[in-house]
């Protein structure tokens, strides 16, 4: 077992990120013009890296699986992104900010990477209403915040329920921007299939135009992955059907460790499961917990009347309906953390206060809402003692002004009305925070080698609180990377363009060809969804809300055994030497059935439960999570050495100076 | 519930392409257009046969990956959402449904259903954007008030998907609404107006380049945008390429 060298700074915390910057190699203007970058994914850390990057001079390709970088999943971030601005005067700094993180992280995220996250969060604001980004505003003209789960201020930035599309089209116009100078190639259409590396480090990549099927070889002197998270591992969960796991688990495949895979948020506010169909989940943005209030009803009679449509939700007055979040956790009510609230939705449907058919779904009700703004509204305007059917009207328009996009989506889905009846809901599997395992600079264990966003692992711990994951992106993107990459870079100013046909090239494209034509000549017998939906299966009953050892060890041995039949038997129709999707699902497909097998690994090894992941074994008599600090105060990094199972654990032992480590309190 | 598909069927950018029809059985009204879809495609696949191509990904209605022209309109019957959100609850049993690819000079076909929107990203490139480094310092992002009315017609031009529906719905394949999208935008904002002659002109300009129609206020754009993107925005563009040219 080694010791992994996390390379944090040396000195107090507020100073670390500053000693470094001033410290570091950097290159200058005229040699950035010799270097060359390779940038995988064009989402909110792949697109602020790649523009950035471009910008201060080096030369830039970036890849996506998409047709345009705008498509990249992040689009699709609802709430907001926090930024300890303090506009608000309500005792925000970034303190609080890095507090609240690692809190939130149930204190398995790493100091040094958090406190940098909180610093320069203030400056991806000032960045992007520079860049034009719409944010929300008041009618004094200053930017709005909202509030988000696990923390007691107002530190979100928001733009309607689509932030993630509004800062994703400020990354995606600054890389316009430098593709229109010419300093980025995008490849769009592209899937990474290896990383290639040369005397140990990552000198670019073999990638599958998706539409001529055509294997290119690609070099450069450094390779960053920003290729998002794998929560498709789970089949249903709220990524994308594309988002997979390829470019990371490549990157393992030849040496970069691949750290907490089993840190899986499961994000209690979804919509439910309609049936069998399904072939994705969606996500009712965090933001909506502002107003809305979670509750089951009191008695078991009432929920099976309910689920048998013998009655309807507002029939039942307040007294009959169960507030379970404020009532367990009266200190932080419906705005406890996410993996808080998805197990409270868990073991309410589990003890059988479900609300839908399948008795898997809660209420979230915006009746109290509408009515208090109808009140403040109708005051505001001079109406000292509005009607009722005034008050309901003035507070729905507030709420549609707030949440519009959002419940127009429900509607769409569930075909029922949430101004009038309350939302259902229940968890779903939404982001993944584990991850490649990367230093301070973002490096992995393959050097010239980055990860940056969802698929590093470094900043939420077991558990991501809302509205990080776009703020990290971004700090990682924008802020971070562009001054770690240059201190590895600064070497590199006399190496000269890296050849594409030396004998590394060579291997890896043969590996690559051959793997896709043992995909298209298997047995035949089963689509590829077939085994994404068994595997899917396994993962949710066996790795999901909560684990046992038994289901753990089952759960390895029957991926093992279904990836296996999935290369003898899986069937792709057609060639590859063109647009295939079946192809294209079939690699990602392949690469999720290694991944789950090393994701119940590690849920086995860590013998806690802590975050998001949640271990039956180890918790307190009232339910909640029991962390073993004196065992498992560290991060595990796992060593690919052929069969996931046998991966080989490194620990990074996580070290907390400027936090006293508690039991996370919401109460 | 029963339906007939008649399926725009072509193997690459260079074949003739040809409808083809498809029974399908089983499908329940829960499903969204795209899983219905996916039903289809699984039984192609079990017969050894090419599935349907078709782009998508977030399902959601956000990303702007999916298209689909359904009974001759973009994104099908339903007003203001996308086809990964258009559900089969919209069609009765026994339907035949018509489903193509969105057609225009400047959306080619690569294959099936799947078209080639580059031409949106080029408009793009070409100035839509406010030229701010990423890197280093700017000004807190307080500094300049911006009035609500304005941030919020700005957000609201700014939620175009890039989708392409508006150029499908047009009779003469026109982006206006499009293109008109980014550059209110910018010009709704006081950091967007500093380049607005040069972004209008630019932009414009690759659009007509793209072999993009012109406009003939018809509407139909507006009508079928997924995101309810206002013909207002096409006004405020031709003065703002008004404003430039006299220049």
């Amino acid at each position: 077992m080694s010791i992994l060298d996390s390379k944090i700074p040396k000195g107090p915390l507020e100073d670390k990120w500053s000693n470094y910057k001033n410290n570091i190699n950097l290159v200058n203007p005229a040699n950035k013009r010799n270097i060359d970058v390779i940038v995988i994914g064009t989402g909110l850390a792949g697109g602020s890296a790649a523009a950035t990057l471009a910008e201060l001079g080096y030369n830039v390709k970036t890849f996506c699986y998409q047709d345009s970088p705008r498509r990249a999943h992040s689009i699709a971030a609802q709430g907001g992104i926090n930024a300890a601005k303090n506009y608000q005067g309500d005792g925000d700094s970034n303190y609080r900010l890095f507090y609240d993180t690692v809190k939130g992280g149930d204190y398995r995220s790493r100091e040094g990477n958090v406190y940098r996250l909180a610093e320069v969060s203030g400056n991806i604001i000032d960045q992007c209403v520079a860049q034009g980004v719409p944010f929300a505003r008041e009618y004094g003209g200053m930017l709005d915040n909202r509030s988000f789960g696990g923390v007691l201020v107002s530190r979100t930035f928001y733009a309607k329920g689509q932030t993630g599309q509004q800062l994703l089209l400020g990354a995606y116009s600054a890389m316009n921007r430098q593709i229109n100078r010419g300093k980025i190639q995008a490849f769009n259409r592209h899937e990474m299939m290896d990383v290639v590396l040369v005397d140990g480090k990552a000198r670019g990549i073999i990638a599958r135009d998706m539409l001529t099927g055509e294997i290119e070889r690609h070099s450069a002197h450094a390779v960053v992955l920003a290729s998002g998270g794998y929560g498709n591992v789970f089949y249903l969960s709220t990524n994308a059907m594309g988002s997979n796991v390829m470019a990371a688990w490549r990157a393992h495949r030849r040496g970069a460790f691949f750290a907490n895979p089993c840190y899986t948020q499961i994000h209690p506010t979804c919509i439910p499961v309609s049936g069998d169909h399904q072939s994705k989940l969606t996500l009712m943005s965090e933001s909506l917990r502002n107003d809305g209030r979670i509750w089951v009803p009191k008695t078991k009679e009432d929920a099976e009347a309910i689920r048998a449509g013998k009655k309807k939700p507002t029939d039942l007055s307040e007294d009959e309906r169960d507030y379970y979040l404020e009532r367990r956790y009266p200190a932080f009510g419906n705005l406890v953390p996410r993996d808080v609230a998805s197990r409270a939705a868990k073991e309410r449907c589990d003890a059988g206060f479900g609300v839908n058919k399948t008795g898997e779904a809660v209420y979230l009700d915006f009746a109290s809402a509408i009515e208090r703004y109808g009140k403040e509204e109708a005051f505001t305007a001079g109406h000292k003692n509005p009607s009722k059917e005034e008050i309901i009207k003035l507070g729905k328009g507030v709420v549609e002004s707030k949440y519009g996009n959002l419940f127009q989506m429900y509607e769409k889905i569930v075909d029922q009305n949430p101004y009038k009846t309350p939302m259902m809901i229940y968890p779903a599997v939404h982001y993944t925070m584990g991850g490649l395992w990367v230093d301070y600079n973002l490096q992995t264990t393959i050097p010239g080698c980055y990860a940056t966003g969802e698929a590093n692992f470094s900043d939420h711990g077991a558990n991501r609180l809302g509205a990080s994951a776009l703020m990290q992106g971004l700090a990682d993107g924008y802020f971070v990377l562009p001054y770690t990459i240059g201190d590895y870079l600064a070497q590199d100013i006399s190496t000269g363009k890296i050849p594409t046909d030396t004998s590394e090239f060579d291997s890896a494209e043969k590996e690559v060809s051959d793997r896709i034509n043992r995909l298209m000549n298997a047995g035949g017998q089963h689509s590829v969804d077939f085994y994404h939906k068994k595997l899917g299966k396994i993962m949710w009953n066996k790795c999901g809300m909560s684990r046992n050892a038994v289901d753990l060890k089952e759960a390895i041995n029957e991926i093992a055994e279904l990836r296996e039949d999935f290369w003898k038997n899986v069937k792709i129709p057609g060639s590859a030497d063109t647009k295939n999707a079946e192809l294209e699902k079939a690699g990602r497909v392949a690469d999720f059935l290694e991944l789950g097998e090393l994701f119940a690994k590690d849920a086995l090894h860590r013998e806690e439960s802590c975050g998001g992941h949640f271990r039956e074994e180890h918790q307190t008599p009232d339910g909640e999570a029991l962390r073993d600090d004196e065992n498992f105060k560290y991060a595990a990094a796992w060593e690919y050495t052929g069969k996931p199972s046998d991966a080989i654990l490194h620990k990074e032992e996580l070290i907390f100076e400027n936090i006293e480590l508690k039991t996370r309190s919401y109460k | 519930m029963k339906l007939t598909l008649k399926i725009w069927r072509q193997e690459n950018a260079t074949a003739k392409g040809k409808m083809v029809d498809y029974n399908i059985d089983g499908i329940d009204g829960d499903m969204s257009f795209l899983e219905m879809l996916d039903v289809l495609n699984e039984e192609l696949v079990n017969k050894g046969e090419q599935p349907v191509e078709f782009d998508h990904d977030c399902r959601e209605g956000i990303c702007g990956s999916c298209s689909l022209q359904i009974n001759g309109e973009p994104h099908g019957p339903d007003k203001f959402i996308t086809t990964c959100q258009l559900h089969m609850r919209t069609f009765k049993d026994g339907d035949t449904i018509v489903i193509e690819p969105f057609r225009a000079k400047a959306f080619p076909v690569i294959k099936d259903l799947i078209v080639d929107r580059t031409a949106f990203d080029r408009i793009q490139q070409a100035y839509g954007y406010i030229s701010v480094n990423t890197s280093g310092n700017t000004i807190d992002a307080n500094t300049i008030p911006i009035e609500k009315e304005n941030a919020d017609d700005s957000f609201n031009a700014a939620t175009c998907i890039g989708c392409g529906a508006c150029v499908a719905a047009c009779k003469n394949a026109s982006a206006m609404l499009f293109t008109s999208a980014k550059v209110s935008q910018f010009a709704l904002l006081p950091q967007g107006e500093v380049e607005a002659d040069r972004r209008v002109l630019a932009m414009v300009e690759q659009m007509d380049k793209e072999g993009f129609g012109n406009c003939s206020n018809t509407g139909a754009c507006e009508l079928e945008c997924p995101k309810g993107i206002s013909l207002e925005n096409i006004a405020r563009m031709n003065r703002e390429y008004l404003k430039a040219s006299v220049k």
